[in-house]
């Protein structure tokens, strides 16, 4: 089996994500989505890794996870306190940004 | 030492094992992934994704990134979907859960851009020409083993985004804190004052009807009878009120219920207990002219 | 020596800012102050002149450079003074004449409320022009020039509360800013084309380029012209001269005399190098010279306002000048000769015409005059040697500057020569005819007197000696000029040095020209005594001829700025403003409009929907990624 198979699978996950992203209106699955999406990435990262035979990319996606931690909790924070205000977690009710 | 050795061996060339380990876990994964984006429930797509990111630490740990691996397991299935988990918990179940698309083409234009992302990133890929690979062995045994190598480059030549990055968790750690905190900017009530504002604002003064009738309709979702025969909404809970999961026992119910004791007892050929039954007919219409009075 | 030039100007500009600045606490003073001051600078003036005769005749200019007014690369603006024979001959003028009649206003401005201001601007006004006479480049003899148009202004509208004086002030203003523009166009180019403002730069330079850069040259020049036109009142700019006389007779004597009205003239004289480079520009001068001198003096004899026909004599002397002007070398001596001699006998016939309205409760109108000469004896006579000299009586100043110049017209050559000639002798007949006709309407004939609007009785006295003292040393001047002048070409060899001089070849000889003249006098005098001497003068004026009407109106020139000038200018504004309201307001409003359309379309995008934000996103890195791959592919 070809490796190059690994990036095929993270292209696919991503591009799962990336739909999710935009047909889903609840903002925690949103956030899951695009989770899926940067693990996707890691995937790619791992597998390039593999392929250049250095470790560069792992200490990558080792920054992304660790970059995906910090921005789980600030999103999360943002969800919990919208909610608080609006009483809904739909992206679709913040829509106060418009003319 | 030598399982590294031997793992990184493997990496060079695809084994068959690899092969089928990475067919079957990446139906897997996929399946994962569309559970995440399709199920209906919050905690159902939690838990498919948690599948897939587990799926995903198998694949790292197959290509010969053990710290990875572990790391995927342990901070994100681990911690970083049990807060996703806690946070459904503490919003709940919205009508956002819905799949039903309310924006006008969007999820044609979602599916127009995700099709032709994914085609342009796979035909990308395809036409790359990746025939051959270095694999991760000799990487992993130069410093002897991946975390000490992973340690010595985040220590070198990443030390400066590694330091940036410890920067980024505690301001994020202070965002959130800053964001989900809310301060108080009045004294809290006393229990007098609670009272005498609702004395004053009129509305229920006395404690809640509790719920229930008779012996054996007294669970909470039946609301108490009033003297008129009619149901009080204060005697259950607003939840269930507005699930609609309140056990109806107005009059019509009652009668409906007694017809059928009644059709009951004849079947069962029993003396019917008929004064019981006009004794309650009666009382509720009395009581209501009382009200009228 | 070079430090007095500076005081020359600096004493009248130190009087106007004392006067104009220092508040009622001069008002008891001012006047003798303002008179001081211009008198002070008459006697530097004179120190200098006794100081220039003292040297050679080639050695005679004095420079002075004071200080360096824009120092900026590429341009310098230089503030110095030049001070040669020609600007020496228009100091003395002006500060003589302007002198004389500060004295003179003294007693015509004695009841005048506003007298302090009005020396101020007396002052400022003398300063303005010996800066303009004085200054070394063309940008200092323009901040005189623009000076001079202001204190103009001022003066002219002195009596602001007439709203006649308030318009014709601004009338003088406006016309003259159309001339000013012309100016300053002028110096514009002269600075793109040489380099430089200084006369010692520009002039040579002009000479040396006349083959090369003809076409600049004399476009320079036409502007010149024009910025003549204005200040001296020349055909077509020539509409305000005639208002200017709302002002208090001694501006008037001022203006047509010592100041303003000669600048035209000191103009074309200076920048002589300029018109000799450019025929075209001199043909020009000429013509407008010509036409303005019989436009002038058509004017004056048709005029019953005293100062008004005065004003139109004034209008065509300065035609004269103009004309020998344009005439080149064989003409600048004369023009200037004819200048100063003219300042003399003007100024006196101005001030002879303020004594006689002092005398006639400010009553204008020479058919309510009539046998004046016995009650006011000193200004007859005054007036009457003043009226010699400008007909050209021989013997008297007038006599030889005007002959000089008719001659001079002969011998320009050629037709235009024999054109010029006779124009100019038909001005001279015509001068003849109005100023005598001006001459018996006032001081001859029987009384026309009539009581004045408030009832009073006119008592025709002489002007105090503060009035009759100056009228009599201009009248010495008048008769006596024109001869000390011309003995031994004495002005002639004097100017000579800075504007150049050439005989001419005359095809006429000057004892013809002379013969002509004096029959051209003869003849309008003549006809004036037919008309006015043996007949009596009507009261009212008759109807008269299209001409005579015609000529009462100005010969129609105010008409003719508001038909095409006033209206055309309106039509002009109200099509630019249909043009401003449909075309660039159309342009405007509907880029303006279809930018909000297409943006209200596109506003629609921006629906505040993060998913559909997260489509666009989503589309263009597909696109980027698809760029990307045919980059690579190619």
């Amino acid at each position: 089996m070809n490796p190059a198979n690994y990036l095929y699978l993270a292209a696919l996950l991503f591009t799962i994500g990336a739909a999710g992203v935009l047909i889903r209106r609840n903002a925690i699955v949103v956030f899951m989505c695009v989770e899926l999406m940067l693990n996707a990435c890691n995937l790619a990262f791992v597998t390039f890794s593999r392929l250049h035979g250095n470790l560069d990319g792992q200490v990558i996606a080792f920054f992304t996870m660790v970059v995906a931690a910090a921005e789980v909790v600030v999103g999360l924070a943002i969800i919990v306190s919208i909610y608080r205000t609006r009483h809904s977690a739909s992206v679709d009710d913040a829509n106060l940004m418009k003319l | 030492m030598t399982g590294s050795m031997s793992l990184a061996a493997a990496a060079y060339q695809t084994s068959t094992g690899e092969a089928v380990q990475f067919w079957v876990l990446g139906t897997v994964a996929v399946i994962g992934a569309l559970g995440t984006v399709l199920m209906k429930k919050s905690v159902h797509s939690a838990l498919s994704l948690a599948g897939t990111m587990i799926v995903l630490a198998v694949f790292y740990l197959a290509q010969g990134a053990y710290f990875l691996g572990v790391v995927q397991i342990v901070v994100y299935t681990g911690a970083i979907m049990m807060l996703f988990l806690f946070v459904v918990m503490l919003v709940g179940i919205t009508a956002a859960d819905s799949l039903k698309e309310t924006l006008k083409g969007q999820r044609w234009m979602a599916a127009l851009c995700g099709l032709g992302f994914g085609i342009l990133l796979i035909a990308g890929i395809a036409n790359a020409s990746l025939h051959s690979f270095a694999g991760t062995g000799q990487a992993n045994a130069a410093d002897g083993g991946n975390v000490q190598g992973l340690a010595h480059l985040v220590f070198t030549k990443y030390v400066w985004a590694f330091e940036i990055t410890g920067a980024l968790l505690i301001t994020a750690a202070i965002g959130a804190m800053v964001l989900t905190h809310r301060e108080r900017t009045e004294e809290r009530l006393t229990q007098r004052e609670q009272a005498e504002a609702r004395v004053r604002e009129g509305k229920q003064v006395t404690p809640l009807p509790a719920p229930g009738t008779y012996a054996r309709h007294n669970a909470v979702d039946v609301p108490a009878l009033l003297p008129d025969g009619s149901i009080s909404e204060l005697s259950v809970s607003s939840t269930l009120r507005e699930r609609g999961q309140i056990r109806d026992v107005s009059r019509d119910a009652m009668r409906r219920l007694a017809e059928l004791d009644q059709r009951s007892d004849e079947w069962l050929e029993r003396a019917p207990e008929q004064p019981e039954l006009e004794h309650d007919g009666e009382r509720a219409p009395a009581s209501a002219e009382e009200g009228a009075k | 020596m070079e430090t007095l030039i500076g005081l020359l100007v600096a004493a009248p500009l130190l009087g106007a800012g004392v006067l104009l600045t220092g508040g009622r606490r001069f008002d008891r003073t001012g006047h003798l102050l303002g008179t001081l001051f211009a008198l002070l600078s008459f006697v530097f003036g004179m120190v200098l002149f006794v100081n220039m005769l003292g040297k050679n005749a080639d050695d005679r200019a004095l420079h002075s450079h004071l200080f360096t007014w824009v120092p900026v690369e590429g341009f310098q603006a230089q503030v110095g003074f030049q001070l040669d024979q020609l600007s020496m001959t228009f100091v003395l003028l002006i500060t003589g004449v302007g002198t004389l009649i500060h004295i003179y206003s003294i007693g015509y401005m004695e009841h005048d409320e506003r007298r302090r201001r009005f020396f101020g601007y007396l002052n400022l006004f003398l300063a303005a022009m010996l800066l303009l006479v004085l200054a070394d480049n063309y940008l200092l003899l323009y901040a005189g020039w623009e000076g001079v148009g202001l204190a103009s202004y001022l003066l002219i509208g002195f009596w602001q509360h007439k709203p006649s004086a308030a318009t014709a002030a601004k009338k003088a203003f406006l016309v003259n800013r159309v001339g000013d523009m012309g100016l300053s166009i002028g110096i514009m180019l002269m600075f793109t084309t040489f380099g430089s403002f200084a006369f010692s730069n520009v002039l040579p330079r002009a000479a040396q380029a006349a083959g090369t850069q003809h076409a600049t040259i004399t476009g320079i020049g036409f502007m010149l012209l024009l910025a003549a036109c204005g200040k001296s009142a020349q055909v077509p700019l020539q509409s305000w001269l005639g208002d200017a006389m709302e002002g208090p007779t001694p501006v008037s004597a001022l203006i047509h005399a010592a100041t303003m009205v000669t600048a035209g003239v000191y103009l074309i004289v200076r920048s002589g190098a300029i018109f000799n480079a450019a025929p075209d520009a001199q043909t020009a001068v000429v013509t407008v010279g010509a036409v303005t001198l019989l436009f002038g003096a058509i004017v004056g004899c048709a005029k019953d306002d005293i100062k008004k026909a005065l004003a139109g004599s004034t209008m065509s002397q300065i035609g004269y000048m103009i004309m020998a002007a344009g005439l080149g070398p064989i003409g600048y001596v004369f023009a200037i000769m004819h200048l100063v001699t003219h300042g003399f006998f003007k100024a006196g016939l101005f001030l002879g015409a303020g004594s006689v309205m002092h005398g006639m409760n400010d009553e204008v109108d020479m058919r309510r005059y009539g046998g004046l000469r016995k009650f006011m004896p000193i200004t007859f006579v005054t007036f009457g040697l003043g009226y010699l000299a400008i007909i050209g009586f021989p013997g008297l100043s007038g006599f030889f500057s005007k002959d000089k110049i008719i001659e001079a017209a002969y011998a320009k050559g050629g037709t235009e020569g024999w054109i010029l000639g006779s124009a100019a002798l038909l001005g001279a007949a015509i001068t003849a005819f109005y100023m005598t006709r001006v001459m018996l309407m006032t001081f001859f004939g029987e009384k026309r007197w009539v009581p004045d609007a408030e009832g009073h009785e006119p008592h025709p006295h002489e002007s105090p000696k503060s009035m009759t003292v100056p009228m009599i040393i201009l009248a010495f001047g008048s008769v006596f000029a024109g001869g000390l002048f011309s003995i031994n070409s004495s002005f002639v060899k004097w100017l000579e040095p800075v504007t150049g001089h050439s005989e001419g070849n005359s095809p006429v000889s000057t004892g013809t020209v002379t013969a002509a003249t004096m029959v051209c006098l003869v003849i309008g005098v003549g006809i004036a005594w037919l008309m006015y001497g043996r007949r009596s003068v009507p009261a009212v004026a008759p109807r008269g001829s299209l001409v005579t009407r015609a000529a009462r109106r100005d010969l129609l020139q105010d008409d003719f700025n508001h038909v095409v000038l006033v209206r055309g200018g309106e039509h002009l504004t109200r099509s630019l403003v249909y043009l401003d309201h449909s075309l660039v307001d159309g342009v405007v409003n509907g880029s303006a409009a279809s930018v909000g359309g297409l943006s209200g379309r596109l506003r629609r995008l921006q629906n505040g929907y993060v998913r559909s934000y997260a489509v666009s996103m989503l589309g263009g890195t597909a696109v980027v990624v698809a760029a990307t791959l045919l980059m690579r592919a190619v």
